[in-house]
């Protein structure tokens, strides 16, 4: 069994890991109330594969995930309230209301991203180590995805490059189980995930990734590879996610006897007894870290809910790099009956916003508390309401 | 002025902005120990060493998507891809990721990157080598495009492209890259994104020809001088995006009637898009409708007379400004 770090840094642990959860619970429950749209991807379950890795890097190294990214976002730590502002759409989300739920981004903390597209950002992962590699910086990139992007090509295209380049990248591969609702012997013929980069040079390392610790010394060893030998490292963290793919999830693919099994194991509540049972923290220490979470996230939704929707006059903001800009014809506003403008991105008019109704009124409307009205149902996709009840 | 040809043109941009910016690196298959599938970076490894000169694995994603990572974290990566057919397997990283990172971040990193690959019609190369796509790229916001046809703009396009912060698609020919033409040869030869040029003035109609097809219509020009008493002026835009609109407007208010001639296939092509906008920009000086003269609406054949008359030539583009002086 791994030992314990200092007990301030267990504690930090716990907590974050507490946090996640706690905002992980209270965005669903903003997403059946309609306050958060598209897509609600959660890591309830998966925790200590965020912390634990996470925990293993410097300030400098650039750490990637997927659209499952909320948590990325909470332990390199972009404030909570950001983090819910995106969910809700608002100006003051960390991506300023243009991501979402997929795409959180903080770019003063080196979390390079939450990606929507499966298998999109080894790439990205491998470039920023190229980066590294270029400018001579010790500066490692830890790129995490799912057992399902282990299928895409760039999987194999990216582990070859990465070896072929001696990159400093470590790929974590959280194995969750599933793609999606396919099962992993059902999507992957090599179902021992840390296998799978072999055959590019990539050697494999794996973790339990419902215990935080071992998910540490793991991550942290293959770090330290990728950073002293350049050599990259897959680690295959095993885990299983308690709730559904996203919030539009029936869950027909799993049965409640394998969700109880896993949750047996539940990583916050293995960490906690643990803690516990070294005397780091006491039951009520425990339990305060959790009133801790719980109040700071209702921070984060008391946050989110007074923020503004982004201007309309923004919408082609951030579309190019201004700069030195040239003239022409960047974007074009097809938008009006009138003359449509076609300059260069400054000087776009916003004057006269088309659209300016339908805006008001969704503004206006998302601000009211909603009870998954009929106008929220029809625009959500046609599993939502089974998904709302299974995350209930 | 020195003559070049116009891949002589590409390398010399890209040596003169390797060694002018240390952030500057090229990847690519074959680009290197090869000297580049069609040479445009013949003796760059040899100067500048596999560091900045980088042969790659034939995974066109996977390039395009190390260059948006390493652009995102302060370098200035060009990747080639050998033709514009295999972009195509690249798409999920340039539209997905490079043109769309910025904006879906609120702007909190910039992609200067530029993507070059070579497209166009006439070497037999048969269906998966020879098409013209800058319609699919000029459809994505967050990319600019950028089609030189001369020599001279090959490289000062291809200097502005390394400058810019954007993701830039640079489509260069393959008929093109064994052209010569006059560069200028003293000092820092830049040519802004968003400057059309005037090939040649006239005042009967107005020909707007992209990439190759610039040159296809200047040769149109003179046959409609020389047999038909027309006049035509021929416009290269140069740039899709951003667009030089208003010199393409500037002239069809004086000639009043417009063809636009490109490579591409015409449904949702550069030439619909043009037509729509100077209609709506200059519907009351139209004397005609606006023509177009496109690549054939089929896959490229490998047969050499099926390929040349899929894509067009001089006589077709004579017979559509003909078309538009004639009585409706």
């Amino acid at each position: 069994m791994p030992e314990l770090p200092e007990p301030d840094v267990a504690r930090e642990w716990l907590a974050t890991m507490t946090l996640i959860r706690r905002f992980e619970e209270r965005a669903g429950e903003m997403y059946a109330r309609a306050k958060v749209g598209g897509f609600l991807h959660l890591s309830i379950g998966e925790e200590a594969t965020i912390v634990g890795s996470a925990r293993a890097l410097r300030d400098s190294d650039y750490l990637i995930s997927t659209y499952r990214s909320h948590g990325h976002a909470l332990v390199r730590g972009t404030p909570p309230e950001n983090v819910m502002a995106e969910l809700f759409g608002r100006v003051d989300g960390c991506s300023g209301g243009r991501g979402g739920s997929m795409h959180m981004f903080d770019i003063s903390r080196r979390f390079m991203g939450g990606y929507g597209i499966v298998g999109g950002n080894l790439p990205i992962a491998a470039g920023f180590a190229l980066s590294s590699d270029l400018q001579g910086t010790e500066d490692v990139t830890l790129c995490m995805f799912g057992d399902g992007a282990s299928n895409q090509g760039t999987f194999g295209e990216t582990m070859n490059l990465a070896a072929l380049w001696k990159l400093p990248v470590v790929f974590m591969v959280s194995n969750n189980q599933f793609g999606m609702g396919t099962a992993l012997e059902r999507h992957s013929a090599v179902t021992d995930l840390q296998r799978k980069g072999e055959s590019f040079g990539v050697p494999g390392m794996r973790c339990d990734g419902m215990d935080v610790l071992d998910t540490h010394r793991v991550i942290g060893a293959a770090l330290e590879r990728a950073r002293e030998e350049r050599q990259p490292v897959l680690v295959e963290a095993l885990t299983y996610r308690f709730r559904g793919h996203s919030m539009a999830d029936p869950e027909e693919y799993r049965t409640k006897e394998q969700v109880a099994e896993w949750r047996k194991r539940d990583p916050i509540a293995l960490f906690s007894e643990r803690l516990v049972a070294e005397r780091v923290l006491d039951e009520a220490g425990v339990a305060a870290l959790d009133e801790a979470a719980v109040a700071r996230v209702d921070e984060a939704v008391a946050f989110a809910d007074a923020s503004p929707f982004p201007a309309p006059e923004s919408l082609y903001d951030d579309v190019y790099a201004l700069g030195d800009q040239v003239r022409g014809w960047y974007s074009v506003d097809e938008r009006t009956p009138n003359v449509h403008k076609g300059e260069d991105e400054r000087s776009m008019d916003h004057g006269d916003v088309p659209g300016r109704e339908q805006y008001d009124r969704h503004a206006a409307g998302a601000h009211e508390s909603s009870d998954d009205g009929d106008d929220v149902a029809a625009s959500r996709p046609a599993d939502t309401a089974q998904g709302t009840g299974a995350a209930g | 002025m020195a003559v070049v040809r116009y891949r002589e043109a590409l390398n010399q941009a890209l040596r003169e902005e390797m060694e002018r910016d240390e952030r500057v690196y090229l990847m690519g298959e074959d680009i290197g120990v090869f000297n580049g599938a069609y040479k445009v970076t013949a003796g760059l490894l040899e100067q500048f060493g596999e560091q900045r000169v980088r042969d790659t694995p034939i995974s066109e994603n996977t390039i395009v998507g190390l260059g948006v990572g390493s652009a995102m974290t302060g370098m200035r990566p060009i990747v080639e891809l050998m033709t514009i057919n295999f972009s195509l397997l690249a798409l999920d990283q340039i539209v997905n990721h490079a043109a769309h990172i910025r904006y879906m971040f609120g702007g909190q990193v910039k992609v200067p990157m530029v993507i070059r690959m070579p497209q166009g019609a006439g070497h037999q190369l048969g269906p998966t080598h020879s098409h013209s796509f800058e319609a699919l790229f000029l459809h994505v916001p967050g990319l600019l495009v950028a089609a030189p046809s001369t020599a001279a703009d090959a490289k000062g396009l291809l200097k502005a492209a390394i400058r810019d912060d954007n993701p830039v698609i640079f489509i260069e020919h393959e008929y093109l890259y064994g052209q010569r033409g006059d560069v200028p040869d003293d000092g820092d030869h830049v040519v802004d994104f968003g400057e059309a040029a005037i090939r040649r003035a006239g005042d009967d109609v107005t020909l707007v020809g992209i990439s190759r097809m610039a040159i296809t219509a200047e040769r149109a020009a003179q046959v409609l001088a020389d047999e038909h008493d027309v006049s035509a002026e021929v416009i290269d835009p140069r740039t899709l995006r951003p667009l030089d609109l208003d010199t393409i407007l500037a002239s069809v208010r004086k000639t009043n009637r417009c063809v636009i001639v490109e490579e591409g296939w015409p449904h949702g092509g550069v030439g619909a898009n043009l037509a729509a906008l100077i209609q709506e920009q200059a519907f009351d000086h139209l004397d005609a409708p606006v023509g177009r003269v496109t690549g054939a609406d089929v896959p490229m054949p490998y047969s050499k007379p099926l390929e040349q008359i899929a894509f067009p030539h001089e006589p077709q583009v004579v017979d559509a400004a003909l078309a538009t002086l004639r009585d409706v």
